[in-house]
């Protein structure tokens, strides 16, 4: 019988959740055993992991502060995981104090998580919702309350489109979700790959199984399908790149080669 | 990496103090930067790590000197995100190397006491972070876990909701829901099925689904529960039957389901209950009166019908017999006592039918007015048939007693009584309906046996009678003409029209088989003109084409309904008019039974034409009561003596009493100036005698078989030779 749809799922700590491996990746505490053991068992085929894990977190502050400076100040965080420290509400609050950031999760532990965190700041919300119900996602009060779009918002899709599979059809989701964004709107991406990490294919692939074996499937995409992403998008300079390459702030000699697995980009809609 | 020289002299300047401090700054965050998981550049994490580096070297030079800054330094590295213990390592490892030798001034402390100050901020950095860091870890432990318990109860929280809505469901539900496990043990019922049950919770919940069987469960439904429950089937919908604690009956629309588990392992079974007892009394109350007579209570023809087939699709060898009765003259006493007397006979009729039908296999039903239908089925049908026959004669006997008036009752009764599987239901009816009127025919007050050629020919009878007007239309009758004789010369003097039918199916039909169907149907009157038009016509011929013949007579029968009809006369006229045959070349013949107690109003228009010329020949004379009396009021002029006279007179030496009986009719047929004619003359003998005995005119087969107007022509010919 399937569970109606208002009946939320239950929670079951016993099984390793990716925002807490995530958070294990970044040196945090914020996590269990079960999510250790699988972050280990990831990183022995991919040592360098924490390191595109930070990568990504840097790209990120680069792109929220480029929003920033584009006059964006409203955000939509889909995918936010556990906060840890260089959030998405940190960054662009410390740039301007009156950006409003929307934080959304579907793992109940991080929004609980996000709730606790985000205790007294009146400029940051977090909402427990499906990135694959982007409907349901967008009338939901958090967002119509706090977030203006009639006005540009930035949409950040880090590193969370890879945990979609085709059949959740993730093009559509975005597609679905651009087209309640006003123009001008950005879309901040990054996703895994082959590309780019320092591994064969088939040594990546033991990262991807155990991401498969937590029934969390970590999904590669090529840099052509995740250009679709962008589909009804201008590509902001220099368009779909590794994530040291994109607008870097110090030398890319400087850069862990792991840094440079998968892509992020910037769209700027029509 | 460019060290520094100690005599350099640098620390006379602040900028070679603070460009060594910069350095150690530069190379402690390029040894732990890769150990962190900051998201801060390199850049900015060197600049956030170069105040830290400026109060260690303050510690070392401190006085007094205090470890507790390098303890915060080393707290302050677990808040800037760096967590790895290797990051601890390498930092003691930097500040060991090059602490003393970027930051060390000798000047303020000699070397050894810098080295020794160096180890002990070493110790209370790692202190510092050890410290944070567990604080961290701890902290950090603490809050997800508070958040996994938030989400939790949360969760919980809304699965209660969510239980509760379920639970208002169920317990609202307006059809009965329960829920039991594989073996059949009830686990929960909803208030609608506990008071469909009675009310009684405990009846229902302490029971086992087993438990539940019922004498009138469809054969299929403990088959379809056992593939439920074996998990070979997800749901199943019956109708079905229960005992309620009191003993009476809840009938149900019952669905029951499958329910399994998340991996998909049978689980329980779900069961869905709508009470439809009382849809089901309304339903069998409606059949009850769909399938009943209101007037009687006894089965209807439908119900009959439904029994009757399957009392004829029982397997080979098996009989059946049934009784059709249709009381006698039942009409006359509804039209005399009124509707309710004849309601009133109709219910006791029926009682006591009901009665005369008790053994097993016998039922008694009303077809409608007064027709009723007793069938008796199994063993020994042809012996009970007529046992039930009987037995309804019998009862009818007594009269039945309306309003202080005893009415006597009588019956007649088609029985047919055969081997199943040969006929249809209405086949069987229509056959005892057949044999019914057999009986009535017969006089009533009894019983008659269907028989295969009666209800032929009744069949038979009946589509002759349906197909009449059709064939007039079409042009299927003809005529043929049997020569009428002079007895005196042997001459051809006229000739009797007789009419025939040729049938697509049936060939060609004497008028015995269709007038009476015709005189029944009206349909008499638009033959008997086409005949009269017809045979007048012909003899309007050959008297043009055999003027030097002599006169050729015409004789045209005419029927009792057509005796009577108003246009009998004008229409005749309209005929000779017409055809231009003088009214003397006419003979009308009536049949004399036609006649018996004719009063004027009906001998008028007969009159009416024996004036004008018509000759009016009594048929058949002598088969009725004859009424010699009467002959001198009848406008005849010819008497036809019956065949039944002649016949005597075929034997050689003829009956003497038949010649006897001819000579008086014809001696006083000729008193009263009536001419004689016989008919079916067969030999020459019968001939002679006849014409010995004085009759005049003769026909039959020793003359000539009916036959087409060119045999008449010939004959005639013949004749005039």
């Amino acid at each position: 019988m399937e569970r109606p749809a208002w009946a939320p799922p239950g929670i079951d700590i016993s099984v390793p959740s990716v925002s807490r491996m995530y958070d294990f990746y970044l040196g945090g505490s914020h996590n269990f055993e079960v999510d250790r053991e699988a972050a280990r068992k990831a990183m022995e085929f991919m040592p360098g992991l924490p390191k595109i894990m930070q990568a990504n977190r840097a790209f990120m502050r680069r792109a929220v502060r480029f929003a920033v400076d584009n006059g964006i100040t409203q955000f939509l965080d889909i995918g936010s995981g556990i906060p840890t420290f260089g959030n998405v509400h940190e960054v662009a609050q410390a740039a301007c104090p009156e950006a409003r950031v929307v934080y959304v999760d579907h793992d109940p532990v991080a929004v609980a998580h996000s709730r606790a965190v985000l205790e007294g700041n009146d400029h940051a919300t977090v909402l427990s919702a499906d990135l694959r119900k982007p409907q349901q996602l967008l009338s939901s009060p958090e967002v119509t309350s706090f977030l203006d779009l009639d006005r540009p918002v930035a949409l950040l899709l880090v590193a969370v489109l890879h945990f979609l599979e085709d059949e959740d059809e993730p093009q559509a989701a975005v597609a679905e979700l651009l087209d309640a964004l006003a123009p001008g709107s950005l879309v901040i991406l990054t996703h895994a790959s082959y590309e780019g990490i320092p591994l064969t294919e088939e040594e990546a692939g033991g990262t991807v199984a155990v991401y498969r074996n937590i029934r969390n499937p970590l999904v590669m995409r090529s840099h052509t399908e995740i250009a679709r992403f962008f589909d009804g998008c201008e590509m902001v300079e220099p368009g779909l790149v590794s994530m040291p390459r994109w607008r870097p702030d110090v030398p890319l000699e400087e850069e862990d080669p792991y840094a440079f697995s998968g892509f992020a980009g910037v769209g700027r809609k029509a | 990496m460019k060290v520094p020289s100690q005599s350099s002299g640098s620390d006379a300047e602040p900028d070679g103090l603070e460009d060594r401090l910069r350095r150690f700054a530069t190379i402690w965050s390029r040894a732990i930067f890769p150990v962190t998981a900051t998201s801060l550049t390199r850049a900015e994490f060197e600049q956030h790590l170069l105040p830290l580096a400026r109060r260690l070297r303050d510690a070392l030079h401190g006085r007094p000197f205090d470890t507790a800054v390098a303890h915060r330094t080393g707290a302050a590295l677990v808040a800037a995100h760096v967590t790895d213990p290797d990051a601890l390592s390498r930092t003691l490892g930097v500040v060991d190397s090059y602490l003393v030798l970027y930051c060390g001034s000798e000047q303020e402390h000699p070397a050894e006491e810098l080295r020794a100050r160096c180890s002990r901020l070493q110790h209370a950095m790692a202190a510092g972070f050890t410290q944070a860091l567990r604080e961290r870890t701890l902290a950090e432990q603490e809050s997800i876990a508070r958040s996994a318990f938030a989400a939790r109860s949360a969760a919980e929280l809304a699965l209660h909701a969510t239980e509760t809505r379920f639970r208002a469901v169920f317990e609202g539900a307006a059809i009965g829901i329960g829920i039991a496990d594989l073996d059949g043990n009830i686990l929960e019922v909803n208030e609608t099925l506990t008071r469909m049950f009675g009310g009684l919770e405990h009846h229902v919940r302490s029971r086992n689904v087993r438990d539940w069987s019922h004498p009138e469960d469809a054969p299929h439904v403990w088959k379809l529960y056992g593939e439920l429950v074996r998990g070979e089937r997800e749901h199943y919908r019956v109708e079905k039957p229960y005992y309620r604690g009191d003993g009476t009956v809840l009938w149900t629309n019952l669905t029951v389901s499958l329910l399994r588990d998340a991996e998909g392992l049978p689980q329980y079974q779900l069961a869905l209950m709508e009470d439809t007892t009382e849809r089901r009394l309304l339903n069998l109350r409606l059949r009850y009166e769909a399938t009943h007579d209101a007037l009687t209570g006894l089965p209807n023809r439908t119900l009959f019908f439904e029994r009757l087939e399957k009392a004829l699709s029982q397997p080979e060898g098996a009989r059946f017999g049934l009784c059709y009765l249709d009381l006698d003259g039942f009409k006359a006493i509804n039209d005399s006592l009124g509707h309710a007397a004849g309601d009133r006979l109709l219910v006791e009729v029926a009682d006591r039918l009901q009665s005369c039908a008790t053994a097993p296999g016998e039922m008694v039903a009303r077809l409608g007015g007064d027709e009723f239908v007793a069938l008796t089925t199994g063993p020994g049908t042809e012996r009970n048939v007529v046992d039930l026959a009987n037995r309804i004669l019998t009862t009818l006997s007594v009269p039945v007693r309306i309003d202080g008036r005893e009415l006597p009752v009588r019956g007649s009764i088609g029985v047919v009584e055969g081997p199943t599987g040969e006929r249809t239901p209405a086949e069987v009816l229509r056959s005892a309906d057949i044999t019914m009127y057999r009986a009535k025919s017969a006089g009533g007050n009894r019983f008659e046996f269907a028989d295969a050629e009666a209800d032929a020919r009744a069949i038979t009878r009946h589509g002759l009678t349906t197909a009449l007007p059709a064939a007039l239309e079409r042009g299927e009758f003809f005529i043929e003409y049997q020569p009428l004789v002079h007895l005196g010369d042997g001459s051809v003097h006229g000739a009797e029209a007789l009419v025939r039918w040729c049938h697509p199916q049936h060939g060609v039909l004497g008028p015995d088989r269709f007038i009476p169907l015709a005189e029944n149907t009206g349909l008499i009157v638009p033959l008997g003109r086409w005949v009269l038009q017809e045979a007048v016509r012909q003899a309007r011929f050959w008297q043009t084409r055999h003027s030097d013949g002599g006169p050729l007579r015409i004789n045209v029968n005419l029927s009792p309904t057509q005796l009577h009809h108003p246009r009998l006369v004008a229409d005749t006229v309209d005929v000779l008019e017409r055809s231009g045959l003088e009214p003397g070349a006419l003979c009308l013949e009536v049949t004399e039974s036609a006649l018996i107690g004719a009063d004027d109003d009906l001998l008028k228009p007969l009159r009416q034409l024996a004036e004008m010329g018509v000759d009016i020949a009594l048929d058949d004379f002598g088969t009725g009561y004859s009424n010699l009396a009467n002959l001198r009021r009848l406008p005849v002029s010819v008497l036809k003596l019956d065949r039944s006279f002649t016949q005597g007179m075929q034997q050689h030496p003829a009956d003497p009493v038949d010649l006897k009986i001819v000579e008086g009719i014809v001696s006083l047929a000729h008193s009263l100036e009536l001419a004689v004619t016989v008919e079916g003359v067969e030999t020459g003998a019968q001939a002679q005698q006849l014409r010995d005995l004085g009759c005049d005119t003769a026909q039959g087969w020793y003359y000539a078989r009916p036959g087409a107007p060119d045999r008449i022509h010939s004959l005639v010919l013949a004749d005039a030779v």
